[in-house]
């Protein structure tokens, strides 16, 4: 009986699992080890491949454009990272307690969040034309400019920036936000009464409870910094001069409009290693310096 | 010491929403214009005169309808399919004891660590040898079930109290039974979080049907709004008047049910 019992619960929990377990293993854990035969292999996605072993990952090695791409996707990591969790920061302190036009502001703030990468590129193109767009505009109000913006080989990887910025700053607010919720009001009640000033107490009182979800944005923003692609195709088609060729632009072209297959999937996992290796260095330095209250 | 009659915050945030809303009025407002005006120099930051004649040109320039019907029927699959699997797969892992469990279960969490960009060409060839390229099902098929899904329905359903299914059981209700009846009704917060973020991520991915599609039947909105811009380059009125389209009704419902999404994404965000 019992034994029947749990017969049937082995049944019922692999029927329960087997949807999940058969579309997670075709679409989510195949390909991360077909993805590794294909860094060896050259293959133009139609033809059958050949192995080349180590070529691809050499080839990289030496391939100016890859090792471009590279240190531009740094620098627009260390750039985006701590702008938009700064920044998200700062407007969510601004944002936390009662205000007159509070929902005004919220949903200025949040509304970036439901617009789509797509549409975003599409806006900023309009805003930073060079000729009629009203960036310019603005700017010569304040004696800048004409700037060239995403034309300009020096400024697009930075307009990229701040159209990214843009689009992240709402989802980051919107963590920062609940993570503020649940600052214990006794805590700041009882900085008061020792004396702690405002700054005291954002910084000894506020900032550490912060700590989780802090480590959370930086991680997550990072990765995603890691992998910005949608906005770029949009604007900028990775130019102009290959300046805003991050390492995801240079991995889809690579694939899907020369059809190198396998030097894109060589691509594709020192990206995912890169990711991998950066996001356990975070983690395992903010699990030192951030405390989990509950 | 005199003291500001309003909160020195605004200050701050003032400028700041109108940095905020500044493209999005801007894309507006040149929607509503005609070409001569908006490429007016310098522009004019009010309108100076208003037109609805790119509406009707942008929609019968580009299939808009048959888009909005493809994400929908994608996004809809999708936000089912999760619904569906992912509270059967997240029930398993945390009530259900059979073999294997703990293993599959880390082999599918390890997938989350795993970025699209990674997998994406395979991902491709297993679809060209399944014959769905350049199909809805094959946007829709790798949607259907997430390794996220599975792990934010589990981690809820553990915190509920095993007493009430166990009652259920006892009265001879059978492990479907007591996930539809029990369990799903006392997870509604849960499940809107997992239909809100599918929705939102379904809706607005771009780079999948960038690969997969390639017939203008079967784009969807975001894949469509792209191949408009790249028919249209310099048309900015045109151009404006699609993107107002194709966002209209995601920030619509997203201010109607502002509360609703952002606590949709702090769950998710906090727990993912």
């Amino acid at each position: 009986m019992i034994l029947r019992a749990a017969r049937s619960e082995h049944a019922t929990g692999w029927l329960f699992v087997a949807p999940a377990v058969i579309l997670i293993g075709i679409f989510g854990v195949i390909p991360i080890g077909w993805s590794l035969i294909l860094s060896f292999q050259h293959n133009d996605l139609l033809s059958p491949p050949t192995w080349v072993g180590l070529d691809n990952y050499k080839a990289l090695k030496d391939d100016p454009v890859f090792i471009d791409s590279v240190k531009r996707t740094i620098v627009y990591t260390v750039l985006f990272v701590p702008l938009s969790v700064g920044g998200a920061l700062v407007i969510a302190l601004a944002l936390n307690a009662p205000l007159r036009l509070g929902t005004f502001y919220r949903t200025a703030v949040f509304i970036p969040v439901a617009t789509s990468t797509v549409a975003t590129g599409i806006i900023f193109n309009w805003l930073m034309e060079p000729t009629y767009g009203v960036l310019n505009y603005l700017l010569s109000k304040v004696g800048i400019g004409p700037e060239g913006f995403f034309q300009d080989p020096d400024q697009a990887l930075y307009c990229i920036v701040a159209m990214t910025v843009w689009g992240w700053l709402g989802f980051n607010v919107i963590i920062y936000l609940a993570a503020l919720q649940g600052v214990p009001e006794e805590l700041l009640e009882a900085a008061r009464i020792d004396g702690c000033g405002r700054l005291a107490t954002l910084r000894h009182v506020i900032w550490p409870l912060l700590g989780p979800a802090t480590l959370f944005l930086v991680v997550w923003s990072t990765i995603n910094a890691l992998q910005v692609f949608d906005e770029i195709y949009v604007t900028t088609h990775g130019g102009p001069l290959h300046a805003t060729t991050v390492i995801v632009y240079y991995l889809y072209q690579q694939a899907f409009e020369f059809f190198h297959g396998g030097y894109g999937a060589a691509i594709a996992y020192v990206l995912f290693a890169a990711t991998l290796v950066i996001s356990l260095i975070q983690l395992w330095y903010g699990s030192r310096r951030v405390h989990y209250t509950s | 010491m005199t003291r500001l009659p309003f909160s020195p915050r605004h200050l701050f945030l003032m400028p700041l929403a109108a940095l905020m809303l500044l493209p999005l009025y801007w894309m507006v407002l040149t929607s509503l214009q005609t070409l001569p005006d908006a490429r007016h120099f310098p522009p004019h930051l009010l309108p100076t005169s208003i037109t609805w004649e790119n509406y009707p040109n942008a929609w019968n320039a580009a299939p808009f309808g048959r888009f909005f019907a493809n994400s929908l029927i994608v996004t809809g699959s999708a936000v089912l399919g999760n619904l569906v699997f992912c509270s059967l797969a997240g029930y398993a892992f945390a009530r259900l004891r059979f073999f294997g469990r703990d293993v599959i279960f880390v082999v599918l969490l390890a997938t989350l660590m795993v970025p699209f960009q990674v997998v994406m060409i395979p991902t491709f060839l297993i679809v060209q040898k399944l014959s769905l390229a350049d199909s809805l099902t094959a946007l829709a098929l790798p949607n259907l079930v997430t390794p996220f899904g599975i792990f934010l329905l589990r981690q809820f359903f553990r915190t509920l109290p095993v007493e009430l299914e166990e009652a259920a059981r006892i009265d001879g209700c059978s492990r479907l039974g007591v996930l539809w009846r029990v369990v799903l009704p006392l997870s509604g917060p849960a499940l809107a979080t997992l239909a809100v973020v599918t929705f939102l991520w379904t809706w607005n991915d771009f780079l999948w049907p960038l690969i997969v599609i390639t017939s203008t039947d079967h784009n969807t909105v975001q894949l469509g709004l792209a191949n408009f811009q790249g028919a249209h380059l310099t048309n900015w009125t045109l151009l404006m008047a699609g993107n107002v389209m194709s966002l209209a009704p995601m920030l619509i419902v997203f201010i109607v049910a502002q509360r609703f999404f952002v606590r949709s994404i702090a769950a998710s965000g906090i727990k993912g």
